[in-house]
């Protein structure tokens, strides 16, 4: 399958991110606990995405390829695309 | 935010307390659980403080209804707990509880006393009853043996046959009858059955069968020795009516005697449980109402007493939010209204007040297991209500063993409100069901890293197609199949256009779950990836620190200490966080062969030293990292000796106009220093400045000064190293989950037929009893302690002092009256 690169994925995320950490925090009701809440959603939404951020560009530009027996082989050269 | 960002304001305030109205007003504040009392008469023995009498009283009724309760538990009854919380009784209503409560316990005595002496009367007749009664077959068999011991025949002999009849012990038997044998040879004969049903021994309570002897002798001094010897044996020894008729004569008196003790014995039984009942029916409520009473006492021997205007005087810590609860408390409490709140300023520092509820108090105690806040410093708990989770959801990074932990903390929060949840008394379920909380949303995260991860009980999931291609490998490089069936493990190469496709979009890619050097990938991974979020994660404390210069009116600090450790941390490992997304970005499998290893570069960097194989990353690396160094190299001195100077030039200059510390306001029993709570790591760094002698000061800032900055500069090397045990740890439990499943579950699956079907059902309980003893319960405390280290030490040391103490209120809340 084609794949779309590293842009859809990251638009995807960033947007989801960004909304859960930018925009959801406005959208709480007032009342005494506003502050730890959006407090939650912001560090939530910066652990996670950095998480995410980190595992794809690990993985953008692989240095080496993955070392398959050669059982794997003979499956996966029909069973996957 | 609310108060959960820093401590509340905490003031010192007296209260005025007429001494009619004192107690009630205490009783209203105790109600209500604001203040904190702090004790004016520290120097006076418990003996001679002025309440002294009350609390003996109460203690008197304390022990009044011990006994109570003693009675009812050996009764067998538990009383029920106080439904609502009554208050503390007047003066009045406690006598009367007192006298109640004596004039009970009296009777419950006297009620016992009888009980039990009607039940060993009862005994003895029983016994007595079964004398007699068990022995009749005897003299019979005896008539048929031995003629010549029948009592009716032997009226005409000289010798006059006479019978002893007795209980004894069984386990006594063989004795007696030895002694019986010795004593009195051949002038007795005696014979032993068992009582047809046990009865209780009087002495150990337990039911033994009671064995029934039957002398019967001859002469009057065998009878007397055969008397001292049963004395001896401390059995109970009966007449033996010797004719048939006074025998059942006695019989049926016995009987009667039985019966009538029975009856009586009846209704003290009933009687006694009627004051039972009472007793159980109103114990809880005293019970609360005379431990607040005392609590009440205990509290009014703190205050001081004025004579001249007849009040008493408490200090007290107060939350200034609540003053207001307080004047009205005092007003209800106070007959005239004439009791009053007066704030007091004070140079002491105050407890530590953060408010909490049933979700952030799991977090805070965590916090404050290391160290409560000192006061109003910035608290690290509502960061840690996400990042702890997420610090252990990396280190426990699977699917399925985070849905497990998730939902079995959503069963624990969804039934939080069951008492049979609550009211456990297994101190480890009690740990558990307090953390509940904190177990969701470890189990939350853990379920998203297990998804970066791409781990669920260590198998990969292919939500999305894998971006490497063996087809198009397999074909480029021509492997048929008489090529693999010689070549057991072969590697993709990613210089072959279409064999990568591109980055997996969310997580780490399933082909690799298969290879054989996946380590060697997801080692690098997870490396680059611990390095990264610790120094994200340290220097995010460094900058909670800006709060706290801000707040504390050090603004100096922001230029003096908080600059230099930014650019310290920055230009040294934030430098390496861009190597590495650098790198990462830059660099593909093209120029894999030549690819530069950024920890090479790294030491380099600090010996100014360069490696000829290795490669810049970009041009210009050499004088900018040259740069980076001497920025950091130059902002050690500026943290170690800006502060001290600053302060030393500060204390010089204006000299004259330095302000006196107390106010006049201050009374005298206000006490010098009240040792403060301590932390395990507290430094004696004051967040207030004090008017010692300068000289002595100056010193003891330098001090304190170059420990932090050495603290620091080490430390930043040696916590970003600290922060691969996130590496480590979740290295070990994908590899335990990894083996667990091959070693364990996939036996399961060999065998293809129906046996193997029914072999799968033990493999699959011995894989579900290991994973959850060894994976959840072992690996996540291991994950915990580790994210609560890294917490405790890596993170909260950057900004937090934690030597602060609790206000502690007075209250009678239910929780802490049983």
């Amino acid at each position: 399958m084609a794949y779309g690169g590293l842009a859809v994925p990251i638009i995807v995320m960033s947007v989801f991110w960004g909304v859960v950490g930018g925009v959801l925090p406005w959208l709480v009701p007032k009342g005494p606990n506003r502050g730890v809440i959006n407090t939650m959603l912001v560090t939530c939404a910066v652990c996670c995405y950095l998480f995410w951020l980190i595992a794809i560009l690990a993985q953008l530009n692989p240095l080496f390829g993955p070392q398959l027996s050669n059982e794997t082989i003979w499956y996966l050269r029909y069973h996957w695309p | 935010m609310g108060s959960l960002f820093r401590s509340e304001e905490v003031c010192l305030a007296q209260l005025f307390l007429q001494s009619a109205s004192a107690y009630s007003c205490i009783s209203e504040l105790g109600e209500r659980g604001l203040l904190e009392f702090r004790d004016l008469n520290p120097k006076v023995s418990p003996f001679q403080r002025r309440f002294v009498g009350e609390v003996r009283r109460c203690e008197e009724m304390e022990k009044t209804f011990t006994f109570l309760q003693q009675e009812l538990r050996a009764a067998g009854r538990l009383p029920a707990p106080c439904p609502e919380s009554p208050r503390a009784p007047a003066a009045r209503e406690a006598l009367r509880v007192q006298e109640q409560s004596e004039q009970l316990a009296q009777e419950l005595r006297e009620v016992s006393r009888s009980r039990s002496s009607l039940r060993d009367r009862l005994r003895d007749l029983r016994q007595h009853l079964h004398a007699p009664l068990g022995s009749p077959p005897r003299p019979r068999a005896l008539s048929e043996r031995e003629p010549i011991l029948d009592p009716s025949l032997h009226h005409h002999l000289d010798r006059k046959i006479n019978f002893v009849a007795g209980v004894i012990h069984p386990w006594r038997v063989t004795a007696f009858e030895r002694l019986l044998w010795r004593a009195c040879r051949g002038y007795l004969v005696a014979s032993f059955v068992e009582m047809p049903e046990p009865m209780e021994d009087p002495a150990t309570g337990e039911s033994i069968t009671w064995v029934i002897f039957l002398i019967s002798y001859w002469g009057e001094q065998i009878g007397q020795k055969i008397r001292k010897i049963s004395n001896c044996f401390h059995c109970q020894v009966y007449g033996y009516p010797e004719s048939e008729a006074s025998r059942t004569e006695a019989i049926t008196r016995l009987h009667g005697q039985i019966q009538e003790l029975s009856v009586t014995l009846e209704e003290t039984e009933k009687y006694l449980a009627e004051v039972l009942d009472k007793v159980a029916q109103v114990l809880p409520t005293w019970r609360v109402q005379v431990q607040k009473m005392k609590a009440i006492y205990l509290v009014l021997n703190q205050c001081s007493f004025d004579v001249t205007k007849k009040c008493l005087i408490a200090e007290v810590w107060c939350p200034v939010r609540d003053l207001t609860q307080v004047q009205d408390a005092l007003r209800q409490g106070s007959v005239s209204g004439s009791c009053f709140v007066q704030r007091v300023p004070t140079t002491e520092s105050p407890p530590t007040l953060i408010r909490t509820n049933k979700f952030t108090a799991g977090f805070q105690s965590i916090v404050d297991a290391y160290g409560v806040a000192s006061y109003q410093e910035v608290n690290p708990a509502p960061y840690a209500i996400i990042t702890f989770p997420f610090i252990f959801a990396i280190m426990f990074g699977d699917v399925g063993h985070g849905l497990l932990m998730f939902l079995f903390a959503l069963w624990m929060v969804l039934y939080e409100d069951s008492p049979r949840l609550r009211q456990g008394t297994n101190e480890i379920w009690l740990t558990f069901f307090e953390g509940r909380y904190l177990i969701l949303l470890m189990g939350a995260f853990s379920i998203y890293t297990g998804f970066i991860y791409n781990e669920c009980f260590s198998k990969a999931t292919a939500i999305f197609p894998s971006a490497w291609s063996v087809a198009t490998m397999a074909n480029h490089s021509s492997w048929s199949s008489a090529y693999l069936a010689t070549h057991p493990s072969l590697t993709l190469d990613p210089n072959v256009t279409g064999v990568f496709q591109g980055p997996y979009p969310f997580g780490i890619d399933p082909i690799w779950s298969l290879a054989t050097n996946h380590l060697n990938f997801l080692n690098s991974f997870k490396m680059k990836m611990s390095v990264v979020l610790g120094i994200v994660h340290m220097g995010f404390g460094v900058m909670l620190g800006v709060f706290n210069h801000v707040h504390f009116q050090q603004r100096h600090r922001l230029v003096l200490e908080f600059l230099p450790e930014m650019i310290f941390l920055l230009a040294l490992f934030g430098y390496l966080v861009f190597l590495i997304f650098y790198k990462w970005i830059k660099f593909s499998a093209a120029d894999s062969r030549v690819a530069p290893s950024i920890l090479i570069h790294f030491i380099d960097m600090f010996l100014f030293t360069s490696n000829a194989e290795n490669l810049p990353l970009y041009p210009g690396q050499v004088p900018v990292q040259m740069v980076l160094v001497v920025l950091a190299l130059a902002s050690v001195p500026v943290l170690l000796l800006g502060t001290p100077l600053y302060q030393w030039c500060r204390q010089r200059a204006p000299r004259t106009v330095r302000p006196r510390p107390l106010a006049a306001g201050e009374q005298e029993p206000l006490l010098e220093g009240q040792e403060a709570g301590n932390s395990v790591n507290a430094t004696t760094e004051d967040v207030e400045s004090g008017g010692h002698s300068p000289d002595h000061d100056f010193a003891e800032i330098f001090m304190h000064q170059a420990i932090h900055t050495i603290e620091y500069c080490l430390g930043c090397v040696s916590n970003t190293a600290s922060y691969l045990r996130l590496w480590a740890l979740s290295l070990a439990h994908a590899q335990l989950s990894e083996v667990l499943w091959s070693m364990v579950m996939r036996n399961g699956f060999v065998g293809l037929s129906y046996v193997g079907g029914v072999v799968l059902v033990p493999v699959f309980a011995a894989f579900a009893v290991l994973t959850v003893a060894i994976l959840l319960v072992m690996e996540g405390l291991s994950a915990f302690l580790h994210a609560l280290r890294l917490h405790w030490v890596e993170f909260q040391n950057k900004f937090y002092v934690g030597a602060g103490y609790k206000l502690c209120p007075f209250a009678f809340a239910p929780d802490t009256w049983e």
